[in-house]
Formats: structure tokens, sequence, C-alpha cells
């Protein structure tokens, strides 16, 4: 019973079900991370320091990494088992977001480049 | 019991085999029923994400995102909603220790941060109004001012659940269900933070970039 034990509390997400303590630590260590990686974010959208065309690529990096840091230390995601399914869950709905995003982008994009421009299309509407 | 300990890795951490584990506590259930209904609200944000990504350069010759944004004004509202995300976790622990007065106290400052935070962005929204930036002026600004007063509809809903969850903690006291409804409240609002990152990456952020 007690390896038991000891399972279970490594076993568990930063700041859940802890002594007091440790998860006000888990909590402020949390919010430490996550006003960094805002400060780096609004810092980078105006920062000369970086090449120009690589700021949104570096933006995303920041919000996933903060997403990860709220999941982590806010949402107490963890490997535990009684985590399990909502990790899953939670791979679901990621794949999900992923296609509606990225899926709206590329037909919208796809079907901006196929039309013709709106005087050619103004053009051939009249010679009917 | 110690026979069956190494079978798998799921059985060693509680040393009871799944199917011998009856049904989960009421804690774990109402949190993942909780969380499947935040993910399908997260996938309603992914659409107006999609539609702002798609509509965000549809300006029709109005004023175009980086001419409208305060950036100074985007950083305070941020502000407000990380520490407000903070100050709920300290309202959770306080519960879970069931000090009322400390409970009391964090709602409280969470509630104060998140109304904060609604100001900030009302007269954000009415001084674009005013400059005749509305909502339908242009594809821009129907797919900003859906995405984004959507996440504000999300935050006044929250002070209001908020608001209620105090109400119960003082005439039911700690209850078990009580207990259970302040964990999908925590939930909901650091989800709402969630959210609040992508908006500002994409939203004010991917304006200025």
């Amino acid at each position: 019973m007690n390896a038991r034990a000891e399972v279970a509390e490594t076993d568990r997400a930063p700041g859940s079900h802890r002594s007091g303590r440790d998860r006000i630590q888990s909590y402020t260590l949390g919010l430490g991370l996550a006003v960094l990686l805002t400060a780096a974010s609004f810092a980078a959208s105006s920062s000369s320091f970086v090449w120009g065309p690589s700021i949104p690529v570096l933006l995303a990096v920041l919000a996933i990494a903060q997403m990860g840091v709220h999941l982590v230390f806010f949402l107490h995601i963890s490997t535990a088992p009684d985590s399990t399914n909502n990790v899953l869950s939670l791979a679901f709905g990621v794949f999900v977001v992923g296609l509606v995003i990225f899926g709206s982008m590329i037909i919208m994009s796809n079907l901006n480049h196929n039309m013709l421009p709106m005087d050619q299309l103004m053009d051939m509407q009249r010679q009917r | 019991m110690n026979t069956i300990v190494d079978v798998a890795s799921a059985e060693m951490s509680t040393g009871v085999p799944l199917s011998e584990r009856g049904p989960a506590p009421a804690r774990v259930v109402a949190a993942f029923g909780f969380w499947l209904f935040l993910l399908s609200d997260i996938i309603i944000f992914s659409a107006l994400f999609a539609a702002y990504a798609v509509l965000g350069g549809q300006t029709n010759g109005g004023p175009s995102a980086i001419e409208l944004f305060d950036k100074r004004q985007v950083v305070l509202e941020t502000g407000c909603l990380l520490a407000s995300s903070f100050t709920c976790g300290m309202m959770m622990i306080a519960t879970d220790r069931r000090e009322a007065a400390l409970t009391y106290l964090w709602a409280l400052v969470t509630a104060a941060l998140g109304i904060v935070f609604l100001c900030l962005e009302f007269s954000e929204f009415a001084r674009m109004v005013h400059q005749g930036a509305g909502p339908t002026r242009s594809a821009f600004l129907s797919a900003f001012f859906t995405l984004v007063g959507t996440h504000g509809a999300h935050v006044t809903a929250g002070i209001a659940w908020l608001t209620i969850m105090t109400a119960q903690v003082g005439t039911l006291g700690f209850r078990p269900m009580v207990i259970r409804r302040i964990v999908c409240f925590s939930l909901f609002w650091h989800a709402l933070d969630i959210v609040w990152i992508g908006v500002f990456t994409v939203v004010y952020l991917g304006a200025y970039s």
C-alpha cells in the first residue's frame, strides 16, 4: 500500500490534491510562466529584433506554449489515471479545432485563388 | 492484491485492475462531463476563429485592424484575465480547505478582475462604434465583434455563475455538490483564459506583426 501511495503522489498534475503550500507554489509558478510567455508575445509582436516574416510563427509557438502551461498548471491535465479520459477527449478536441480552422483557411484561400478578379467578373456578366 | 500489481501500468497506480474498480468518484465524473462541454465550447470558438482568419483582411475600405486596436488596453485586459485565473486557483485551494472567508475573498477578487476586463472591453467596443467601426462596417469588423464579443459573453456568464456559487457556499455550505460546482466553475474560468490567449495572439498581435 505504501508503494501505491507513492505512485499516486508522483503521478499527479502540478497542484492537484497536494498540500496547500505546494499547490499555491504550483499556481504561482504557472502564473509566472504565463506572464513571461505573454510578455514575450507582446514584445515579439512589435520588435525589430526578430526577422519580420518569422514573427507570426514565433507568436504561434508562444501561444501554444502558454496554452500548455495553462492546461498543466491551471486545468491540471496530467498522465494520472483519473485524467486519461480528459487527455483523450482533449486530443480529439484539438483534432476537430485544427480541422475547422485550417480546413476553412485552406478552402477559402483556394477559392480566393481560383476566383476571377472582380472587374473581369463584371465584364463577363455584361457580355451575357 | 499483491499478486496482480505487476500486470499492467494502469493497475500499478491503484493496485486494483480496471474491471474491479467500480464507478469513478462523482468528483472525477462531474469534472470529465464538464470538460467535454468545455471542449465543445472551444470548438464553437474555433469556428469563430476560422471566420476571423478568413475575413480579417476584408475591410471593405473601412479601418483595418492596425488602425483600430490599442495595444496598451489589450495588455491590461490580458493582465486582468491572467491574474483572475490565479485568484480563481487560490479560491479553489481555500474551498478544498473549507475556509469560507478566504473563499469569499478570492471569489470577490476574481469577479472584480473579470468586471475590470469587461469594462475595458466594453470601452474598446464603444470607442470603435463611435469611430464608425461598428460590426456592420465590414466583414472584418463583423468577425471581430462576434469572436471577441462571444468571449466577453462567456466572461459575463462566468461572473454570474461565480456570484451564484458564492451565494450557495453561504446558504448550503461546503457540500460535495457545491464543491463539484465550484470545481466546474474554475475549469470554465481557466478555459476562458486559454481562449483569450488565442484572441490576443490572432486578433490583436496578428495585426501588429
